[in-house]
């Protein structure tokens, strides 16, 4: 009775506003696009492929550009009956995610030519993985959240597993599956315990509320509020949740693992500045001390354990993870300055560890075999600009001056300090010191001079797709490491609605 | 005779645990695939008493979009189980020793 009433009343229409998640909806319609295409002509074309992905990539980085005018003019726009926002901070990581996109499908397009491995399925899990990704930083309600995970997730556990004559690859997909399923059900009866302690999924509400009652036993908000931390802390591999981290790294085809540490790792840390700086922000003293006894632990064990590596990807890995511990840095300061420096940490990062993966690939050949340390000893020799491009991208990844790897750490350091942080800005500041340790020990192998009886050298292959990448990479990491101003400032525009 | 809300909660908890211990230390792949399952239909029920108690359709409606979920993970969790052990007589996680230093 009462829903045949409002029915009649047009109360029950929803409308739904796909100009709001216009690049969401572009990543989507470039897989369907894929999937038709391929499925219609007999030939496989791996160039066209590769291009629909980057067309799309593209698109969705012109419609986060249209999106975020239109969010200077009009505000920030709540859709789809309020469970997606889109405010500054989306859009931020829309771009970043578009950006891991391209640079991800134009790595993975040499890879899969020179692996026999042409066909579409890579840049549809691709691009499938992105609007998940997306999906999870726009998301206003904890289940949007969740569904953004999982299809980022889900999308993920295929890839890693996509070199089907390498047994590692396979054993990478099963570790990462097991994980992220049970880090997604841990992240799920965390919101299970906010829906009953609160009485509502929406992030608005759960604000709401959380602000307007002061909750005398409130054990059940802060196990849900623990458990969606250690949920998205697998996701970003913060320690200690990041055993899979390493051994996926490894095992994944190289330009996938590019992808995972730079997209995922930002989906995740969105989903976490949304729901603990944002939604939680009434509790803060509960979860700052958590969050900096997790930034230490990640700082430390992942600087500490990549000085032992010899396989470079695990090295990276490890990397990877202290970087988390920089941006846990970020989160933990709560702050306007905070968020911008873990915001612009995320984009950096993004750029430095594509470039980097870029190489990897390269240089691990056929069969995506050559991942350990000595080959990599003469590259200068070999290929004198892949050697410097490498070179740069890890000692912006060490944080040296004038490039965005020391940019991006001043700024998370800095908002640390200036919340009163000290302890845990030294403890950053001992790990960048370690950290620099391993990087220059890859550089200094590169140009290590010829020994007697060395083989001689057979020149490296470079596809063009994979010169372009490192290109963009290291010109952005370059020239926004001298001139930061626009980047900052788009990084501290991007804030959140509440 | 009714039972309370708290009795169901306590049952998901327990269901959840059993899910998450046995996740840790199963070897056999297929049964800590299970145990999976089990820790996400333990939140169902979770999500289920408590729009029971708070008198709202909306933890209700979660269910749905957490047994599509799940139904998407069996399919790409068995894909890669069955790739794996293809060519093996068991399926136990102490297998897989490819990936470690």
């Amino acid at each position: 009775m009462m829903l045949a009433q409002t029915a009649n009343q047009g109360q029950l229409r929803i409308p739904v506003e796909y100009s709001a998640v216009l690049p969401v909806l572009a990543l989507i319609g470039g897989a369907l696009v894929l999937l038709t295409w391929s499925s219609l002509t007999r030939h496989r074309r791996a160039g066209g492929y590769a291009l629909v992905t980057v067309v799309s990539g593209a698109v969705a980085l012109g419609g986060a550009w249209r999106l975020w005018n239109r969010i200077g003019d009009h505000g920030p726009i709540r859709a789809m009956a309020d469970a997606v926002v889109i405010d500054g901070f989306a859009v931020f990581f829309m771009v970043v995610i578009s950006i891991a996109v391209v640079l991800a499908a134009l790595v993975g397009d040499a890879y899969l030519r020179r692996e026999d491995l042409e066909g579409p399925e890579f840049h549809v899990l691709l691009l499938l993985s992105a609007s998940g990704g997306m999906l999870m930083a726009t998301a206003n309600d904890l289940i949007v959240l969740f569904l953004g995970l999982e299809i980022l997730s889900i999308a993920l556990y295929v890839l890693a597993g996509f070199h089907g004559r390498r047994q590692q690859s396979y054993e990478a997909a099963m570790k990462y599956f097991v994980l992220g399923a049970f880090s997604s059900a841990l992240l799920l009866y965390g919101i299970a315990l906010v829906y009953g302690s609160t009485g509502s999924t929406n992030l608005a509400t759960i604000a709401t509320y959380l602000a307007g009652n002061v909750a005398v036993d409130n054990g059940l908000m802060l196990a849900g509020m623990v458990l969606l931390l250690v949920g998205l802390g697998f996701k970003v591999a913060a320690v200690p949740f990041h055993m899979w981290t390493p051994d996926v790294y490894q095992g994944s085809p190289t330009p996938v693992t590019g992808f995972m540490a730079a997209a995922a790792k930002a989906a995740g840390f969105a989903g976490l500045l949304r729901v603990f700086v944002s939604t939680f922000d009434t509790l803060k003293l509960d979860w700052q001390p958590i969050i900096a006894v997790l930034a230490v632990a990640t700082l430390l064990v992942g600087s500490v354990l990549a000085v032992v590596q010899t396989d470079i990807k695990r090295m990276l890995a490890y990397s990877s993870i202290s970087h988390a511990g920089y941006v846990l840095v970020g989160l933990q300061a709560a702050s306007k300055r905070g968020i911008a420096g873990a915001l612009f940490y995320l984009l950096a990062y993004t750029f430095m560890v594509l470039g980097s993966f870029a190489i990897v690939t390269v240089v691990a050949r056929r069969g995506d075999a050559d991942h350990d340390l000595e080959s990599y000893r003469g590259l200068a020799r070999n290929r004198p600009a892949l050697a410097l491009a490498f070179t740069v991208l890890l000692m912006a990844q060490a944080g040296i001056p004038f490039t965005t790897g020391f940019l991006a750490k001043f700024y998370v350091i800095a908002a640390a300090v200036d919340s009163g942080s000290y302890v845990l800005a030294t403890i950053a500041m001992l790990a960048a010191v370690i950290a620099a340790f391993f990087y220059l020990r890859v550089i200094l192998v590169m140009y290590a001079p010829a020994a007697e009886g060395d083989e001689p050298l057979v020149r490296l292959p470079v596809p063009r797709t994979v010169g372009l990448a490192l290109v963009v990479t290291v010109a952005f990491t370059v020239a926004v490491g001298l001139l930061p101003g626009p980047v900052i400032d788009f990084a501290r525009h991007a804030t959140l609605i509440f | 005779m009714t039972v309370g809300g708290e009795a169901y909660l306590i049952l998901a908890a327990l269901l959840f645990t059993i899910g998450a211990v046995g996740l840790m230390i199963r070897r056999n792949v297929l049964v800590m695939f299970m145990c999976v399952e089990l820790m996400l239909n333990a939140v169902n029920l979770t999500f289920v008493t408590f729009a029971r108690m708070l008198n709202d359709i909306g933890g209700q409606a979660v269910v749905f979009f957490v047994l599509v979920v799940a139904a998407a993970e069996v399919v790409v969790g068995l894909g890669i189980i069955v790739a794996i052990f293809r060519r093996r007589s068991g399926a136990t996680a102490d297998d897989l020793h490819l990936l470690k230093g």
